[in-house]
């Protein structure tokens, strides 16, 4: 079984014994079932997302709205938090800050704890995943019951979450199959008798399975892929049914979102809600989005949701985000997962190589910069990119992946240690050289001629090049051989 | 855009204000950030009424919600065989559904008026829905609770959804179009599609926990 760990500092979890993401990468790449599942998935949705933005001619005046947006959002934080506060308070809510994980989990179970409630049904949310909720609830003797059918097969399994949209991406249908027939009747109604790997027969179990446990919920856990400042709004995303039944039939209500996930108006949803739908499943529309406001409709109309609702308002590290110049448009995510399904490294190393409930390219950048670069998975995070720059062509938002990857290998160099210092050293010759032209042609000349003289790894970069090789260096710089043969 | 005006300072040795005091710092010395254009189009479907119930019924059929047109006189007949067709035995009706709808059906009706529990509704095969809007380049309806439309409950837990959309008037072309008309207050539902899922290989089932089955029924030559 796989733990995680919440630090001392009460942080996001890091996966206990999580190897840095070349150790990590290099076991699951020969992993032949795994490459499968995922080279499959990932190039269907890739195909299908390309085909859902094509039909907006708009798309990049979306893309730079969706942007603008969120930057005008987070450089005024302070006062949307605020006037979101003041909103949900208005319309019956109640309103909490947690500054770390662990004060998230302490508010969480003590608000659950007082419905006299032992178990709460969940809907998806990363935001919960990465302060560690349902660890903290079973510490404390309550049971969290994942109801998105990918976070159930997780769960059920025993297993973490490889996908930030399709959590279990990294199973297929016969290793599911498998698994509710084993795992279920240990939590519940168990599988049909004779369950097959047909995906409807599997949904159908899932159907069966949690049934039971929306219809006797008193208490639900959701995230929200919206809160809007002005009206006190949330809005969830969903296509199952499960976020509605979570959101609609218990009693009380607790979500923990994060605090760059709010937006100034109503009407900029118009913006995010063609957007993301279009970037996470490739659809016009997902089949279903939930707003609500307090607990307005539970006064208005009798029984009509959740007679009492709490917005856990969650820092985490996302305020330290927001102060690094480069760093902080990483907040601008609004996790639609395109960037997982376009990314060469992803596809090959599988979500979980990532060490985080954030994985590809935007969790190279999420991870280390909420959980700092203290560990050998978040320092080596920012080099799980081949800077290829396809994250940053389909991100809804316009998150230059690459280049943040790039600042923050800079911190990691900055860092220390015999083989970072001549990295930094070796980016600064390199900046040097690329504004001095002259000086890079005579280097290239030199390198060139010489090249049989050179070691494939130079010395005394141990740390550096014990996870790379020097490339080979061509028998002439190519701007010579541009000059001789094209010009 | 201009923000709202700061709010007096609370106590700063609370996590909100230690929360709200990290964010000025963080952005201090931030630039200002451009005002978003938002040139982005109002509408991206034809502008003719009769384009748009076309539209919205394709898309709806694009998720495999099945698409139903008729008239005000035909409507009572048209639920009537929809529910006997999936077997529906009873139907839940919403407070403020005209009483004419069901007038031709067989199936037990159960009223919400004292609220339908939740047991209750999960013994129950049907629901008959109006909407407060559908966006037609999406192929999504839009419930609002409004009249006929219902607690969320209704329209959630029966297995069969049969929801009637004025057309034209409750289609509107986008999604910008329709977030003016909608209250923030209610409690809003968007549906596209029955309910469906992804999750295994990427690959789409429809009918999990939402009603597996939707038919839209585009009730033609009404109004708002």
């Amino acid at each position: 079984m796989r733990r995680s760990t919440t630090p001392a500092h009460g942080a996001a979890p890091v996966h206990l014994g999580m190897p840095s993401f070349p150790r990590a990468a290099a076991e699951a790449v020969h992993d032949r079932t795994l490459r499968a599942n995922l080279r499959h998935a990932t190039h269907t949705i890739r195909e299908k997302r390309a085909g859902a933005v094509a039909e907006l001619d708009d798309w990049d005046r979306l893309r730079e709205a969706g942007k603008r947006i969120k930057d005008h959002t987070l450089r005024h934080l302070d006062r949307y938090l605020e006037q979101l506060e003041e909103a949900v308070t208005g319309a019956g809510g109640a309103v909490h800050w947690a500054e770390d994980a662990a004060e998230a989990n302490r508010i969480v179970t003590a608000l659950v704890k007082q419905t006299g409630e032992r178990e709460v049904v969940k809907v998806k949310s990363m935001a919960t995943q990465e302060i560690g909720l349902n660890e903290a609830l079973r510490a404390e003797g309550i049971a969290a019951y994942e109801t998105d059918l990918a976070e159930l097969i997780v769960q059920l399994g025993d297993d973490r979450p490889s996908h930030i949209l399709v959590p279990a991406i990294h199973r297929n249908r016969g290793e599911i199959r498998d698994i509710f027939a084993d795992r279920m009747g240990r939590w519940g109604r168990p599988a049909p008798e004779g369950l097959g790997d047909d995906p409807r027969e599997l949904a159908e179990a899932a159907r069966l399975h949690l049934r039971e446990k929306f219809l006797r919920a008193r208490v639900a856990v959701s995230g929200a892929n919206f809160m809007v400042a002005e009206t006190g709004t949330l809005v969830v995303v969903e296509s199952e049914g499960n976020g509605r039944m979570c959101l609609t039939l218990p009693e009380t209500l607790i979500s923990v979102v994060g605090i760059e996930k709010t937006v100034p108006t109503w009407r900029d949803l118009e913006v995010f809600l063609q957007t993301l739908p279009r970037s996470s499943t490739a659809e016009r529309m997902n089949p279903y989005t939930s707003m609500w406001t307090g607990t307005a409709a539970a006064r208005a109309r009798d029984g009509d949701g959740p007679r009492t609702f709490h917005l856990v308002l969650l820092d985490n590290g996302r305020t330290g985000v927001l102060a690094d110049d480069v760093g902080r448009q990483a907040l601008r995510c609004i996790r639609c997962s395109a960037c997982l399904n376009v990314c060469p490294v992803y596809e090959r190393a599988g979500g979980h190589a990532y060490g985080s409930v954030y994985p590809g390219p935007i969790g190279a950048i999420l991870s280390p910069q909420l959980r700092g670069i203290g560990s050998d998975i978040d320092a080596s995070l920012p080099y799980a990119s081949s800077l290829c720059g396809a994250c940053f062509e389909v991100c809804p938002v316009a998150i230059d992946i690459p280049e943040v990857l790039v600042h923050l290998r800079e911190r990691v160099a900055d860092r220390g240690g015999a083989g970072r210092r001549l990295e930094k050293a070796a980016v600064k010759a390199a900046g040097w050289l690329l504004d001095h032209p002259g000086a890079l042609a005579a280097v290239e000349r030199t390198a060139s001629r010489t090249r049989a003289l050179l070691p494939n790894r130079p010395p005394g970069a141990g740390a550096w090049t014990a996870e790379r090789e020097l490339p080979e260096l061509p028998p002439e710089p190519f701007r010579d051989w541009w000059r001789k043969n094209r010009t | 855009m201009t923000p709202p005006e700061p709010r007096a300072c609370h106590t700063p040795q609370s996590s909100r204000g230690r929360i709200l005091a990290r964010v000025r710092a963080a952005v201090a010395g931030a630039p200002e950030a451009p005002e978003p254009a938002r040139d982005h189009l109002a509408s991206h479907a034809p502008g003719d009424p009769a384009d748009l119930a076309d539209l919205l019924h394709a898309n709806l059929a694009d998720y495999r919600a099945v698409v139903h047109r008729t008239d005000g006189p035909g409507l009572p007949a048209l639920i009537a065989r929809l529910l006997a067709d999936h077997g529906a035995r009873s139907v839940a009706v919403p407070d403020g559904l005209p009483d004419h709808w069901l007038g031709d059906a067989d199936a037990e009706r159960r009223t919400d008026e004292e609220p339908l529990t939740t047991r209750r509704l999960d013994e129950t095969d049907a629901v008959v829905t109006g909407c407060a809007l559908a966006i037609a380049e999406t192929g999504t309806i839009v419930l609002d609770g409004g009249p006929g439309q219902g607690r969320r409950a209704l329209s959630l837990i029966p297995d069969l959804h049969i929801c009637v959309v004025r057309a034209p008037g409750q289609i509107v072309a986008s999604v910008p179009q329709a977030l003016p008309l909608l209250d923030p207050a209610r409690p809003l539902t968007w549906i596209s599609g029955p309910s469906a899922t992804s999750d295994i290989e990427l690959d789409r089932v429809e009918g999990v926990h939402g009603p597996r089955r939707l038919e839209a029924v585009l009730l033609t030559g009404a109004q708002r």
